[in-house]
């Protein structure tokens, strides 16, 4: 017959139960909130009008439709350098480094990681903003590339980070049979370990640039804050608004229960729905059912 | 064979200019990293002196001191550590040592990796929601560190989680031969074993939300405040976003203070990252196991 555990511990126990299933109900209170707040906006503006290019909420327009762009043209800017950098910078970590140099380069890497958005904004507005307008004769730096820059370097370290943790698990046997069929280690890293770490490093890219859709500070603080469609050639190099840089410098003025205070929380909502997709299809690739040849050799 | 020859040639070289390569790229993603740590020091360092860091702002802030948001800061991350450090380690040793594996279980981990992606204004959003406006706390020091320790919790359970699964099993299994409980296991032996890396995971997550901007906005964040708060249902200032301010919001501002202020909140999230740093290698050269 089991004993029954002295009453203290069972407390303790139900404590930390509860501290365990605490995760679940934050979620689902952060999905209530923003759609008791949040879905009165469609029935005070009609879809059609939500889906309109233009954002001027005092005459109440409220298209979103530039800020969905601004935020996509900036977070693709984005991607276009961090991938590179980051599964670049992973690979040179993991498989070229000597061992005094990534004691060196993957603590950099965490103090990246460290830098207060804000922070990046601010040098954003000092330093690449002007350097940028400069070296391109524009009209003015705080542009969709100059956020592009700033998330970049918010994206980074996730991809490096999650990007090696995948090569490093690669196992040895693998690159070794690599070399002793006489493939050189700079083969062995794009035949072999790249390859076998595939779903690693996707699953980096995923979160590392999927999380800068998220980014607020650092991009609206030199992103111009011009909610106008992006669709000209010229867009990277021109102002636009993110929905993260709308939220934030507009909700500290409305009036609490207005349509407008609504429509900030329904941008709320798709910016929580954006996260959710990019978490699903990152979780999806891990929990992939591995091809039989992986199997067999792992 | 001189075909060979050449081939293993043009391998080499090809290696040589592909390795020569990743090192540019990783020296052009790391080098900015130095170079902003060092200018930052560099133009923030004349700005700081004893006034500046313990006097209050004059003159619309263009002159003065930045206390009232080193104080705020330091209150928040404090308030955030209250709610956070025991409702995430509760949280890890609960899936750590206690979740069977089922279908809850799975389910708080979708949560947790839920919570790790929403984005930091969201929980600005939900913060104003739940606490500022239905729990009527009002905008306060209260409403902002619970905002932020729900947005910090999925880092302190991650970490503190993967600190206990450290710890050899063997450990467990001698404990309870024992006639140990299941929580004076935990308790006794890999609580004090596994304290090291939860201190780090605490630490890194502290870091994010002292540095945070967006989830304090509309939840606790002042503008300016003539008096420190005089409690936790007070706003406050804070350097994330008196930073902001300073560097947006007020026209003529001396680029000097600005500099000096980002060297502050630069210093205050550098020093906690360090301390975690250290615990973690000392802790490691130290391990029983």
């Amino acid at each position: 017959m089991k004993e029954q555990a002295p009453l203290p511990e069972r407390i303790i126990t139900r404590g930390i139960q509860a501290a365990g299933y605490s995760s679940i109900l934050f979620v689902l209170l952060i999905l209530y909130f923003l759609i008791s707040e949040g879905a009165p906006a469609v029935f005070e503006v009609p879809l059609k009008d939500l889906l309109t290019v233009r954002w001027y909420p005092i005459e109440a327009y409220f298209g979103i439709l530039p800020l969905l762009l601004g935020s996509l043209i900036v977070t693709l800017g984005a991607a276009l350098i961090a991938i590179p950098a980051g599964v670049g910078t992973a690979v040179f970590i993991s498989e070229v480094a000597p061992g005094w140099m990534k004691e060196i380069l993957k603590p950099l890497v965490e103090v990246l990681a460290g830098f207060p958005s804000v922070m990046l904004g601010f040098l954003g507005i000092l330093i690449v903003s002007p350097g940028l307008r400069q070296a391109l004769r524009l009209p003015t730096g705080l542009t969709a590339l100059t956020g592009s820059l700033l998330l970049a370097g918010i994206a980074i370290p996730t991809i490096v980070s999650i990007a090696e943790d995948a090569l490093n698990n690669v196992p040895r046997a693998y690159r070794e049979a690599s070399w002793a069929v006489g493939a050189t280690r700079w083969q062995t890293i794009w035949g072999v370990t790249l390859p076998a770490a595939r779903s690693g490093v996707l699953m980096a890219v995923i979160l590392g640039v999927g999380r800068s859709i998220g980014e607020t500070m650092a991009v609206m603080m030199v992103t111009g804050n011009a909610p106008v469609m992006p669709l000209k050639w010229n867009a990277l190099f021109s102002p636009i608004r993110t929905m993260t840089a709308t939220i934030a410098s507009e909700m500290g003025e409305v009036a609490t229960g207005s349509t407008h205070y609504h429509v900030l929380f329904l941008i709320g909502i798709i910016l929580f729905l954006i996260s959710l997709a990019v978490n699903i299809t990152a979780t999806m690739i891990v929990f992939r059912r591995p091809k039989r040849s992986e199997r067999i050799l792992s | 064979m001189s075909s060979g020859r050449t081939n293993s040639e043009t391998k080499r070289i090809t290696q040589q200019v592909g390795f020569g390569l990743l090192g540019f790229i990783a020296t052009l993603t790391v080098l900015p990293i130095i170079v902003v740590v060092g200018y930052m020091i560099q133009k923030g360092a004349p700005a700081i002196s004893w006034e500046f860091i313990s006097g209050f702002p004059a003159d619309g802030m263009r002159a003065g001191g930045i206390l009232p948001a080193i104080l705020g800061t330091l209150y928040l991350t404090l308030g955030t550590a209250v709610f956070s450090v025991p409702l995430g380690i509760g949280a890890a040793i609960y899936l750590a040592e206690y979740a069977p594996e089922n279908g809850w279980t799975r389910a708080i981990r979708v949560a947790i990796t839920n919570l790790a992606g929403i984005p930091s204004v969201v929980y600005g959003l939900f913060g104003l929601g739940i606490f500022v406006l239905f729990l009527k706390l009002g905008t306060s020091i209260l409403a902002a560190s619970l905002t932020l320790s729900i947005m910090t919790l999925p880092v302190i359970i991650s970490t503190s989680e993967e600190a206990l699964r450290a710890v050899p099993n063997s450990f467990r299994v001698v404990s309870t031969s024992l006639g140990a409980t299941r929580w004076q296991t935990v308790r006794r032996i890999i609580l004090p074993q596994s304290l090291p890396g939860i201190i780090t995971g605490v630490i890194l997550g502290l870091e994010r939300a002292a540095g945070e901007t967006a989830p304090i906005l509309f939840t606790g964040a002042a503008f300016f405040l003539p008096n420190l708060p005089g409690s936790p249902l007070d706003a406050t200032m804070a350097l994330p976003y008196h930073l902001f301010v300073i560097s947006t919001q007020v026209p003529g501002m001396p680029v000097q203070i600005q500099y000096g202020t980002a060297l502050v909140l630069l210093s205050f999230v550098l020093v906690m990252n360090i301390i975690a740093s250290v615990i973690r290698s000392r802790a490691r050269a130290r391990r029983l196991w």
